[in-house]
């Protein structure tokens, strides 16, 4: 996908029709949509910087078991362990930095690769068994 | 669905009634662009009603702070009316909805402005 806005809102929907489908509740679907959203955002924005001459990949692979969403992007890549704690009191009031906490937030996992270059982001979703 | 924000005055308050979407892109810049021209106006007082605003992402939320901490560098007051539960539970889990003062109700909100 390129490295535009749109590409962020195409990723989402994506990920909404995929969730419905793996019936996933409405709940737990926008929890899913998000973290796609945030995925991307951090790959287009923060790893690619909005450079039209690199690309992002999104792959959405669907078990009996979970729902594995992955993203990565051609950005000179980051430590996730280094970017701050949004929930620290002296970050709270930051204008940025919560995108990796909401995935956490609404995933089962999240799985951090270094490419080269880039980063590979791994959204893990586990399925209620019926 | 696009965010759109328009203006009213209440009882020396400004409300400012968003709907839509206030994610990266047009619908942060859209309230980013409010909140500077209130304060451009000297209206310091600004109740953001987000009853009909369906989504936020952590780009919203960030706009949202700045709105928060820009209208109280210049000595104003930010409340937040009419939380959808997504963006309540939004609010929660990122801990900021103990630092908004997040009201229910709009002639509560206008009271609770400081005189």
């Amino acid at each position: 996908m390129e490295s535009t806005l749109e590409s962020v809102n195409k990723a989402e929907e994506m990920a909404d029709q995929i969730a419905t489908r793996a019936g996933i509740d409405e709940d737990t679907r926008s929890g899913v949509s998000m973290a796609v959203r945030e995925g991307m955002i951090n790959a287009i924005l923060h790893g690619n910087a909005y450079d039209t001459n690199k690309r992002v990949n999104l792959s959405f692979e669907q078990s009996d078991r979970e729902l594995v969403i992955t993203i990565s992007d051609e950005g000179k890549g980051f430590i996730p362990d280094e970017v701050p704690d949004p929930l620290a009191p002296e970050n709270l009031l930051k204008t940025s930095g919560r995108g990796i906490f909401l995935m956490r937030a609404f995933m089962d996992e999240v799985r951090f690769r270094k490419l080269n270059p880039g980063t590979e982001i791994t959204l893990i979703k586990r399925l209620q068994s019926s | 669905m696009s965010m759109k924000a328009s203006t009213r005055q209440v009882d020396g308050v400004t409300i400012v009634d968003l709907s839509g979407r206030i994610t990266l892109g047009e619908g942060s810049v859209i309230l980013r662009d409010a909140i500077k021209d209130l304060l451009g106006k000297g209206q310091k007082k600004i109740l953001l009603n987000l009853g009909d605003v369906s989504y936020i992402d952590s780009s919203g939320i960030g706009e949202l702070v700045s709105a928060f901490t820009s209208v109280r560098n210049q000595g104003g007051e930010l409340k937040l009316l009419h939380l959808t539960k997504k963006v309540h539970d939004l609010l929660q889990i990122t801990k900021l909805y103990t630092v908004f003062d997040v009201k229910d109700d709009e002639a509560t909100a206008i009271g609770a402005f400081s005189r």
